[in-house]
């Protein structure tokens, strides 16, 4: 079984084969990335109101992370599997359930940041005549900024990581290029996709943390 | 309405329920397969976590170790195994240890760092030796937390064995896979349905062996903690 390890001379990387398929190899790399950018969009989207609702709202939180939660406890695989039957083969069966599972990541953490607002600043604000919704978008939210940021890269490089599997049911994406590695046993693409993945979570990981410093600038720190 | 009745027709169709290709005996794979790699998970990351953490050191080297994990696809790691190992379930076992691993040791190395050091000091004062500390005031302390890195951890395996039927694993994902390469949406639904069940069966059974397992008294004193600890999904 474990025979072939070190006797085959196969290399990892065939670079010929690398030469020859940047068009494809960039082609599921921009998948990838959209895949990665709407989900997190969808993510966003739901979640900051639906957060900014369970903040308010206390009676709204044990549904909405129970709902979410559900979820976010289905394996991928079988997420996108529950989808086909009703979304076919599209973009669709693979954004719902990445979308699903952003949510619960960020609303956990717009709620937890919102949460962490200190009260002296709250009655600080409303002493200087904020109302309610001011006080929101120009206080409260601002300073829960860094979970929030924090959520998105957990999301960020978590989402990236999981998309790899939509592949197993033909949905595209850089698993592709893992898959065709795995069919043909050949090393470069699958050696190549996971590269390839790799440093993409790196890099979005690195602009998120370079966001953060632009948006917070009182928090250099971290 | 009719798809889903089909569905329904075949959980009724009893020999879905027996055979190799059985409902039970893919349970039982998929189980088998996942309690192993954790158990062997749990062997080689807890120690290496705890002891980590008594003596607070190394904690970035842990951290980042698992935090780069963290960006390495579930699902290329499997078929890393299979290209180094070949089909089986060795190499499948292998693969779900390597990320059954990350969330333990960060989560117990956490753990432990974070026990009051007033307490320690407190534990000292009362005469307790090293070890005597670490095992009967730290750990106890520490098992919240612990369990949660545990907890974490499984979901994950079990979730990622999934996966592990595309390279030929048993397991609840044949159907899953077989489902789609045949077309046939209603083992692939079903198969589907069953790994959702068996993922969230998981996640309800160990937060209530984790309830039962942490002492009342230490879960009010670590609820916070109990509640941040890391979870990550990698498949």
């Amino acid at each position: 079984m474990a025979g072939h390890l070190f006797l085959d001379a196969e290399p990892w990387v065939d670079w010929a084969w690398v030469s020859t398929h940047v068009p494809t190899v960039l082609g599921y790399l921009g998948q990838h990335v959209e895949l990665t950018a709407i989900s997190l969009a969808g993510g966003i989207v739901i979640s900051l109101p639906l957060g900014v609702a369970a903040y308010r709202w206390t009676g709204l939180r044990l549904p909405a992370l129970g709902l979410f939660g559900t979820f976010y406890t289905i394996p991928s695989l079988a997420f996108f599997a529950l989808m086909v039957p009703y979304t076919g083969i599209s973009e669709l069966t693979a954004l719902i359930p990445l979308t699903g599972y952003n949510v619960l990541i960020l609303l956990r953490n717009v709620i937890v940041g919102l949460d962490e607002v200190p009260k002296d600043v709250l009655d600080a604000a409303d002493g200087m005549g904020y109302r309610p919704f001011a006080r929101l978008l120009r206080i409260e939210l601002p300073l829960a900024l860094p979970a929030m940021l924090a959520g998105l890269r957990v999301a960020t490089v978590s989402t990236i990581g999981i998309i790899t599997i939509a592949s197993v049911i033909a949905l595209g994406g850089l698993g592709e290029l893992i898959y065709q590695g795995f069919i043909e046993s050949f090393r470069t693409p699958l050696v190549v996709g996971m590269v390839l993945c790799v440093a993409f979570a790196l890099v979005a990981d690195v602009l998120l943390a370079g966001i953060r410093r632009l948006a917070m600038p009182w928090a250099r720190s971290g | 309405m009719d798809f889903l009745h089909g569905v329904l027709l075949w959980f009724g169709d009893g020999a879905h329920w027996r055979g190799s290709d059985g409902i039970p005996t893919r349970l039982g794979e998929h189980l088998h397969l996942s309690l192993e790699s954790v158990v062997i998970g749990a062997v080689i990351a807890l120690p290496i976590g705890i002891v980590l953490g008594h003596y607070g050191r190394f904690g970035n080297l842990a951290i980042s170790v698992s935090n780069v994990g963290r960006a390495i696809p579930s699902y290329g790691i499997l078929v890393i195994a299979f290209t180094l190992f070949g089909f089986g379930d060795g190499p499948i076992v292998l693969a779900l240890t390597a990320l059954a691993i990350p969330p333990m040791v960060t989560n117990s190395y956490v753990a432990l760092t974070e026990v009051d050091p007033d307490i320690k000091e407190a534990a000292r004062g009362m005469g307790y030796r090293e070890f005597a500390q670490l095992l009967r005031i730290e750990l106890p302390l520490a098992v919240p937390l612990i369990m949660a890195g545990i907890r974490t951890s499984a979901i994950q395996v079990v979730a990622t064995a999934t996966v592990a039927a595309l390279i030929a694993g048993g397991g609840l994902g044949r159907y899953i896979v077989d489902g789609f390469a045949q077309f046939d949406y209603t083992k692939l639904f079903a198969g589907a349905v069953l790994v959702a069940l068996l993922a969230l069966a998981t996640e309800l059974s160990l937060s209530a062996l984790e309830r039962v397992l942490v002492p009342r008294g230490i879960r009010l004193l670590t609820a916070r903690a109990a509640r941040r600890g890391t979870a990550f999904k990698t498949a």
